[in-house]
């Protein structure tokens, strides 16, 4: 990046934090407001090779988030899907040469991609969504990839059944969890290995997938070419890129990344879904994610001409399925119903659509997801150390002229 | 030490894009060692991103967790002088 164009970057933040409205030049980034004051210095909107530009956190790992203007729509494409990885060493895999090994049942398999493309496919319009997603809202704020909303992404995946993988192995009735392991890992030997296990519940689930296929075309490399592993309406720390291992173990796995990362205090959120053999006395590893929203439009801090106006948006949840999205215009007072769009399954994004007339002066614009299990967005963040589960009623201001 | 900075040094430059190394860290005692020690495994936009709300103590947390958790081969001196310099030029 050139000194001109951080600098361009820098003025657009103050300008932005000075006055929302100014008749400026969009900035440089679209980042959200209430993000610690060093990530517009760091960040910056790059393209990776098959991507478009997306908003940059880190250069290495690769993390990048998806710029809130592509979630006009339920799926979001491929090459706007954001990008996270915690080890910076990411092997590009020939698809011919991938293979899966599944060990630790009856008998150890090994798969090609040939071999589990002619499995039965199944498909899912699933929410992969990071753990950490609006990491970069929490307040006091917290260490890691300083998230605005665009951690996220929904798409239609494709692949064979794990439950059907599974079976291909046996499983072991001793089984406890299955333990899932990519090809990314870090350059120093003694970082632990990103590693992730599944209860055998959620692994048998008929929903959980192995993907080869992501909105009708080979997964990207840079969302874990050419087989990830798909966890509906659990966040992304369990959805494996660049899957080549799985194995039955009959203990709870311990590696760092279930033991101490992706930890959540107990009780702290209202999940449904447990990971029993994971818990401790004081915290439990995330599952599912917590319903919430976004308004996609209008954007937050624009000047629109008075007269009808639609807010449009997305709602989600861990799997529950989307109920309703309530939009209030006074800040809470009173809410009225958004007309929801076509519903792709209760693990998708729900569009979602509000008109009204606005009169000139400041808006703001709240809206707020119910999910089918009665759960609803929280009007503060609820504080945990790693800024998990962010799901703060949404909010845009606009001023109506 | 030497030895360290040398692998530091080939590790980055191996991954490294042209943009990465637009990253420029303010100039100040202790960013030799950040650059040399930090930069093995991720990208120097990490504490810039996170500058404006970590003190002494959060930053002491984030290095050590890297060398005690992550395994990063930081000898103690360096660790101290890279906590120190992240606490002046990217505290809170």
């Amino acid at each position: 990046m050139s000194i001109s164009r951080r600098a361009l970057i820098a003025g657009s933040a103050s300008v932005l934090a000075v006055d929302a409205f100014a008749q400026s030049a969009p900035p440089a980034v679209p980042l959200a407001r209430g993000l610690p004051p060093g990530v517009p210095l760091a960040a910056g909107l790059e393209a990776l090779p098959g991507k478009k530009p997306l908003i940059r956190l880190s250069y290495r790992p690769p993390n990048y988030e998806t710029p809130v203007a592509y979630f006009a729509d339920a799926i979001t494409p491929n090459d706007a899907f954001f990008v996270r990885y915690h080890l910076s060493e990411i092997p590009r895999i020939d698809p011919a040469a991938w293979s899966l090994t599944v060990s630790g049942g009856q008998a150890e398999v090994k798969l090609d991609l040939a071999a589990l493309k002619a499995m039965p496919p199944a498909e899912v319009v699933a929410v992969c969504q990071c753990s950490g997603n609006r990491r970069g809202l929490s307040n006091p704020h917290v260490a890691g990839v300083q998230w605005g909303y665009g951690a996220m992404g929904c798409a239609r995946w494709k692949g064979a059944r794990l439950k059907d993988v599974l079976a291909k192995a046996g499983v072991p009735q001793n089984a406890v969890e299955i333990v899932c392991n990519g090809a990314d890992f870090a350059p120093v030997d003694k970082t632990p290995d990103f590693v992730k296990s599944l209860p055998m519940w959620k692994a048998l689930d008929d929903n959980t997938l192995l993907a080869y296929e992501m909105n009708g075309a080979p997964l990207p490399h840079w969302n874990g070419a050419p087989v990830r592993l798909i966890a509906p309406g659990w966040t992304a720390t369990y959805w494996v890129k660049h899957l080549t291992d799985i194995r039955f173990v009959d203990m709870p796995f311990d590696g760092f990344w279930m033991k101490s990362a992706y930890r959540l205090p107990l009780g702290l959120f209202p999940s449904v879904d447990r990971f029993v053999s994971q818990e401790t006395a004081v915290n439990t590893p995330i599952t599912e994610m917590v319903v919430n929203s976004l308004i996609v439009s209008p954007p937050d801090g624009v000047r629109i001409r008075s007269g009808p106006l639609a807010v449009t948006g997305l709602a989600w949840d861990g799997g529950h399925g989307v109920e309703r999205v309530d939009v209030s215009l006074d800040e809470g007072a009173q809410w009225r119903p958004a007309t929801l769009g076509d519903d792709l399954g209760r693990f998708a994004f729900r569009t979602w659509r509000f008109e009204t007339h606005t009169n000139p002066g400041p808006l703001t614009i709240l809206a707020r997801a119910t999910n089918a299990a009665g759960q609803t967005q929280v009007s503060q963040a609820i504080f945990n150390p790693a800024g998990y589960h962010h799901n703060v009623v949404s909010r845009v201001s606009a001023l109506i002229t | 030490m030497r030895q360290m900075y040398l692998v530091a040094l080939l590790l980055a430059a191996t991954h490294a894009t042209a943009d990465e190394s637009a990253i420029k860290l303010k100039e100040a005692p202790g960013a030799d060692a950040v650059r040399a020690n930090c930069a093995a495994c991720h990208s120097l936009d990490y504490p810039i991103a996170n500058s404006g709300f970590l003190d002494a103590k959060g930053w002491d947390g984030v290095v050590t967790k890297m060398v005690k958790t992550f395994g990063a081969p930081i000898d103690a001196a360096d660790a101290r002088t890279i906590v120190d310099y992240l606490s002046k030029n990217y505290g809170r």
